[in-house]
């Protein structure tokens, strides 16, 4: 009785065990592949095998000498705006959501209520009119793409705003008894408790002109200069020109996802902490 | 804390306040920030003032023109040639470009209500100023003003950026968007358009877009369905899997899995995409084992359509079930574990077990983030579009193919062939409302919403 209880104990981790790793290997196989076609020698445009008939590092060569796709030039491009946005949109959000958070106003409940609403609209509906607005301006580029990120930085609050309803309220009324401003209480005590989500939201917004290429591709393309896409669109506007037709340059552009994907897979492998606790965080409270 | 700080309630009345005021005062109704410069609250009055002079100098040289232009969209409809009197010579008048003149308008209406605020702002702190004179109270000084600016207006000051940000970027361009659908802006009228009220909604309900719009829409609703309850229902059973007793490196495990969702998704679904293309990797490796003598069209053109709308859902359990794990699992970490151990006790197997109480704890936690997953999944652009573009292409629709969404529809009639830019609007709106009727269900039937 008792052997036969434990083998079938063992018979059921066998099982999960196995099907764990059926599972596994299909969820991952088609990452594998992405790498193995990155180093596929390759000139018909197309990778149709699973396993490379000959590898070459080519490919990676070839994307950063290719004067069609200046790969160097994106990555600049997409650096410089990643960093501004980052600093300006991690401002502003930790600054809606510090103050939605611990101040108490008359606009506070309509500011979030007309953010809600917004989040309803399907986000690239709006596109038409930037592009027009962008273009009134006369920032058909780099710096009308990074207004457009900076500019909705303040709608999205919500997980900061969860991480500073759960930091006690004591902490802020011990120092206004103190005699501490309220900008005293946000750079001194709030700010500094919040690192956490300073960087989630530093992260966040960083990778976001990386894996962006709807809104990138339709400010930057009416240029018509490569030399001004970021790497989103760049990769993107690579394979989607060459869709169909043989071209070359698949395997360059497989190499070129590569270079990309690895530094932000790192990142959000590195962000899933934080993702989950908002996610989490935003369930319990509903 | 905040509400005994709170500041008493306005000791005048705006009718006091203008007949008991000083002359100063009263110009304040129509001169804003006079009453701010008696005081010597010169930043603050003298703000306002050049606020209002700039505000009304604009009005008379272009705001006044640029909200009337609005009413019909610019007088030129069409490209005429007229004669110029005053130089003798024929001239081409181009046709008015309607899209500027509604987004001139919008914007002046946008900086009008801005004006009003500020006047509001004004009276509020003329009213103040008048109590505090009355009963003999400190009116702020200059530096107490801005000091305040930083402690007790706080929010004021921190607000503003992303204020401004919000209504240049999110604000104006969806007003825009809304104006754009009671117009006849496409193809046939790129540049000078007209107001045609509902027209465009009749189109798409029951005009020539009708359709398409309806298929369309079933299909978006099955989608959401079907990817929002795969990758949830999975996404538990893997985080069970994962968690259950006597495997080991649960977190090597996790991240197998998460790898796949923290490829950026341009790069993960543009290759799967070729991927399971007709002559792509997954086919030769499906002929290599053995499991089909030709290869199958997945997602391409020949694909029916029942194939490639099982494909996209498959495809995205593939990048959705990882997400849903991780979630999962950390709700699983923190369930009271008692229910389950009384349920063993009393010779539940794991599948009762899982079936009367895991998953529905599970399912009453994560209620809230399900419906938000829907309504993501209504608005899921990306899986479609880069994976299939909508392919197969359906004959019988207009502008849109089997797998296409409402979204990736609305993204083609604006970017495609297609253009007309009323309709796209139009479904931006219908998708607004459906999204807003489904987040009411779930507000309503949350806790979060009967707390307030």
């Amino acid at each position: 009785m008792m052997k036969s209880y434990q083998n079938q104990r063992r018979l059921s981790l066998i099982f999960r065990y196995l099907l764990l790793t059926i599972l596994a290997v299909v969820w991952i196989l088609p990452i594998v592949w992405i790498i193995l076609a990155s180093f596929s020698y390759n000139n018909t445009g197309f990778v149709s095998t699973f396993w490379p008939e000959q590898f070459t590092l080519q490919n990676y060569i070839g994307i950063f000498n290719n004067p069609q796709y200046p790969l160097v030039n994106w990555i600049i491009n997409t650096l410089i705006i990643s960093i501004f946005s980052m600093i300006i949109s991690t401002f502003l959000t930790i600054s809606v959501a510090f103050v939605l958070s611990r101040l108490r106003f008359s606009f506070r409940k309509p500011f979030m209520q007309i953010a809600l609403v917004l989040g309803m609209f399907p986000g690239f509906m709006s596109m038409i009119a930037l592009y027009y607005i962008l273009k009134g301006l006369n920032m058909l580029n780099l710096g009308g793409l990074l207004l457009v990120y900076v500019g909705g930085a303040g709608l999205g609050f919500y997980v900061a705003k969860g991480f500073f309803d759960t930091v006690p309220f004591s902490i802020d009324e011990a120092a206004e008894i103190d005699g501490a401003t309220k900008l005293q209480i946000f750079t001194h005590i709030d700010l500094p408790l919040a690192k956490p989500m300073i960087v989630y939201t530093a992260l966040t917004a960083f990778i976001g002109p990386w894996t962006d290429f709807i809104f990138s591709g339709i400010i930057l393309s009416t240029s018509g200069n490569a030399k001004n896409y970021t790497i989103a669109y760049g990769l993107y506007n690579m394979v989607h020109n060459s869709k169909g037709n043989a071209t070359a340059y698949f395997a360059e552009f497989v190499a070129g996802c590569v270079i990309i994907a690895i530094p932000i897979t790192i990142l959000f492998i590195f962000m899933q902490k934080f993702y989950v606790n908002g996610i989490t965080a935003g369930a319990e409270k509903g | 804390m905040f509400r005994k700080k709170k500041h008493a309630a306005p000791a005048a009345t705006f009718h006091e306040v203008w007949s008991k005021g000083s002359v100063a005062t009263k110009l304040s109704f129509f001169i804003m920030g006079s009453n701010a410069l008696e005081n010597k609250q010169w930043i603050k009055g003298l703000s306002m003032l050049i606020a209002e002079v700039a505000f009304i100098v604009w009005l008379v040289f272009g705001g006044i023109s640029a909200m009337a232009m609005m009413t019909n969209l610019g007088p030129n409809k069409t490209k005429k040639v007229v004669f110029d009197k005053a130089q003798g010579v024929y001239i081409t008048k181009q046709p008015s470009n309607s899209v500027l003149i509604l987004l001139f308008g919008l914007l002046a209406l946008i900086v009008c209500m801005g004006m009003i605020y500020l006047y509001i702002v004004n009276l509020r702190s003329t009213r103040k100023n008048y109590a505090l004179k009355r009963d003999g109270q400190h009116i702020m000084t200059n530096k107490e003003e801005l000091a305040n600016l930083f402690d007790a207006r706080l929010h004021d000051t921190l607000m503003a950026f992303p204020i401004v940000g919000i209504l240049s970027f999110t604000i104006l361009p969806t007003i825009f968007m809304i104006s754009m659908a009671f117009t006849n802006y496409d193809r046939q009228h790129p540049i000078a358009f007209s107001w045609t009220g509902f027209q465009a909604f009749g189109n798409v309900i029951s005009g020539d877009l009708s359709g398409t719009f309806f298929p369309v829409l079933g299909w978006t609703l099955v989608w959401a369905v079907a990817a929002t309850v795969t990758t949830f229902f999975f996404g538990v059973l893997l985080a069970l899997l994962i968690e259950s007793k006597g495997i080991k490196f649960k977190g090597v495990w996790r991240t197998i899995f998460v790898i796949v969702w923290a490829v950026p998704s341009f790069v993960s679904l543009l290759m799967v995409a070729q991927f399971l293309d007709y002559q792509g990797a997954f086919n030769s490796i499906l002929m290599n084992i053995g499991l089909i003598a030709h290869p199958i069209h997945f997602i391409d053109n020949q694909a029916t359509p029942l194939v490639a709308r099982i494909t996209v859902i498959v495809v995205n359990m593939w990048i959705g079930i990882p997400v849903s794990m991780l979630i999962s699992t950390a709700i699983i970490q923190n369930l009271p574990t008692d229910q389950i151990e009384a349920a063993k006790i009393d010779g539940a197997n794991a599948i009762q077990v899982f079936k009367s109480i895991t998953f529905p704890q599970i399912l009453f936690v994560m209620a809230p983030s399900l419906i938000q997953q829907f309504i993501g999944n209504i608005n899921n652009f990306n899986v479609i579009f880069l994976l299939t573009g909508g392919a197969p292409m359906n004959n019988s629709y207009n502008g849109a193919g089997s797998t296409d969404l409402l979204v990736t529809w609305l993204y083609n009639l604006t970017f495609g062939q297609e253009q007309k830019y009323n309709a796209s609007a139009v479904l931006g709106i219908l998708i607004f409302i459906i999204s807003a009727v489904f987040s009411l269900i779930a507000y309503r039937h949350t806790n979060a919403y009967k707390e307030g």
